[in-house]
C-alpha cells in the first residue's frame, strides 16, 4: 500500500507574526490535517480560521467544551471567520495543540465540515465547523492573535485508494 | 512518512506509516450500508475518515458500526455531545452497534455533510475486546453536533470486516466518503 499521510508545508515562525496562511494547496489529496502549536503575545488570545481569503459571514460552528469544571456546548451562527475555540485559547509560555481535520476539502460540490480539537490551558474543546461554500479550499488562513516567535504549524494530505 | 516519530522499517512498509486501504463512495442512488472487507492484520490499528449524510426526512442520521457481521448484541458505546447549548452525556450497553455518528438528515440544508474520524485500536488483537474512539458531528449554520465517543465489541476475534449502516434504514446519499486507513507501528 503507498503511504499517504504526507506532510505538505510547515511553518515554524523565526519573529512574531498576526497571521499564518498555507497557499496554493494543491487538489490532489482527500483530507487535509492541520496541527499547530501555537503561543501568543498576551495570555488567553484566540485565533480564526478562513479559508480562500472568503470573509465574508460563511462560518458558523458548534462547540463542546470541558473546562475543568463542566462540560457546556455553546454555537456562533453566520460568522466572518471560524472562532476556533469557545473558551480556550493561547498563552504567552504554554504551548497548546490544535489539530484540524478538513475533508474532502478540494471537491466542488458540497459544503466543507472541519472537526477541530483543541487542548489548552484554559479548556479542552471538541468542535466542529462549517465553511459554506462549495469552492475548493486553497488556501487556510489563522488569523485573530498575535503568534509568537516558535510557534509552529504544520499542514498534511492524505490521500484515500 | 512516518507520523509516530519513529524510524523503522519492514518488508511491508515503514512504523508510523499511514495507507490507504480502501474507500467507498456513494453514488446517486445512495446506500442503506457499506463495507470493508477482507481486511489485512498487517496493521497495528484502523482509521476510518468518513463525510456523511442521511436520506432520513429528519433533522439527524446517525452511522453505527459493526464487525465481521456480527449483528448480535455484543457491542457498547459512550459519548459526549454537544448541541450548541448543552453537553449531553449518552450511551447504551448490550447492542448491536459499536457507535453513532451524527450525519444531517434531509431537513437539514442542502450540501451540507457531516464528518467523523474513527480510530479502531489494535483490530486484529486476538486477545482482548476491541476498543474505539470517535470525533463526529456537523454543524448547519444555527443547529448541528460535535461529539466524542468510544465503543466497544466484546469480541477477541481479530477484525477482518466493517459495516457502516444507516441506522434507521435509512440510505447515506451521493457524495457520502467513506475510507479506512492502516497505521503500522515498530
Amino acid at each position: 500500500m503507498p503511504k499517504t499521510y504526507t506532510p505538505i508545508a510547515t511553518t515554524t515562525l523565526g519573529s512574531n507574526s498576526t497571521s499564518v496562511s498555507f497557499t496554493s494547496i494543491s487538489g490532489n489529496y482527500t483530507d487535509l490535517v492541520l496541527v499547530a502549536s501555537p503561543t501568543t503575545l498576551a495570555n488567553g488570545e484566540q485565533f480564526t480560521m478562513t479559508f480562500n481569503s472568503d470573509t465574508s459571514s460563511n462560518y458558523s460552528a458548534t462547540y463542546l467544551t470541558g473546562n475543568g469544571t463542566t462540560a457546556t456546548s455553546h454555537r456562533r451562527n453566520t460568522q466572518s471567520n471560524i472562532i476556533v475555540d469557545y473558551y480556550g485559547a493561547v498563552d504567552t509560555t504554554v504551548k497548546t495543540v490544535y489539530i484540524f481535520n478538513i475533508q474532502n476539502y478540494s471537491n466542488t460540490t458540497t459544503n466543507k465540515t472541519i472537526l477541530i480539537t483543541s487542548r489548552t490551558g484554559y479548556a479542552a474543546e471538541s468542535n466542529v465547523a462549517l465553511y459554506r461554500s462549495t469552492s475548493a479550499i486553497t488556501t487556510i488562513t489563522l488569523a485573530g492573535a498575535t503568534f509568537t516567535t516558535g510557534s509552529t504549524f504544520t499542514l498534511y494530505g492524505i490521500k484515500a485508494a | 512518512m512516518n507520523i509516530l516519530g519513529i524510524i523503522a522499517s519492514s518488508k511491508l512498509g515503514d512504523a508510523g506509516d499511514f495507507e490507504s486501504i480502501a474507500t467507498v463512495s456513494v453514488g446517486s442512488g445512495g446506500s442503506s450500508s457499506i463495507s470493508f472487507t477482507s481486511i489485512p492484520a498487517t496493521y497495528t490499528h484502523l482509521q476510518l475518515r468518513c463525510i456523511g449524510r442521511s436520506s432520513r426526512n429528519q433533522n439527524n442520521g446517525y452511522a453505527v458500526i459493526s464487525y465481521n457481521s456480527d449483528t448480535g448484541t455484543n457491542y457498547s458505546y459512550h459519548a459526549l455531545t454537544g448541541d450548541g447549548s448543552s453537553a449531553l452525556a449518552q450511551g447504551d450497553s448490550s447492542v448491536s452497534y459499536q457507535t453513532l455518528i451524527y450525519f444531517p438528515g434531509a431537513l437539514r440544508g442542502s450540501n451540507i455533510f457531516g464528518v467523523g474520524v474513527v480510530d479502531i485500536l489494535d483490530y486484529a488483537n486476538t486477545n482482548k475486546y476491541k476498543t474505539l474512539r470517535v470525533l463526529d458531528g456537523y454543524d448547519s449554520n444555527g443547529a448541528g453536533y460535535s461529539s466524542l465517543g468510544s465503543g466497544s465489541w466484546r469480541n477477541t476475534n481479530a477484525i477482518t470486516s466493517i459495516t457502516i449502516t444507516e441506522y434507521n434504514s435509512n440510505a447515506f446519499v451521493q457524495y457520502s466518503h467513506f475510507a479506512l486507513y492502516g497505521i503500522r507501528s515498530a
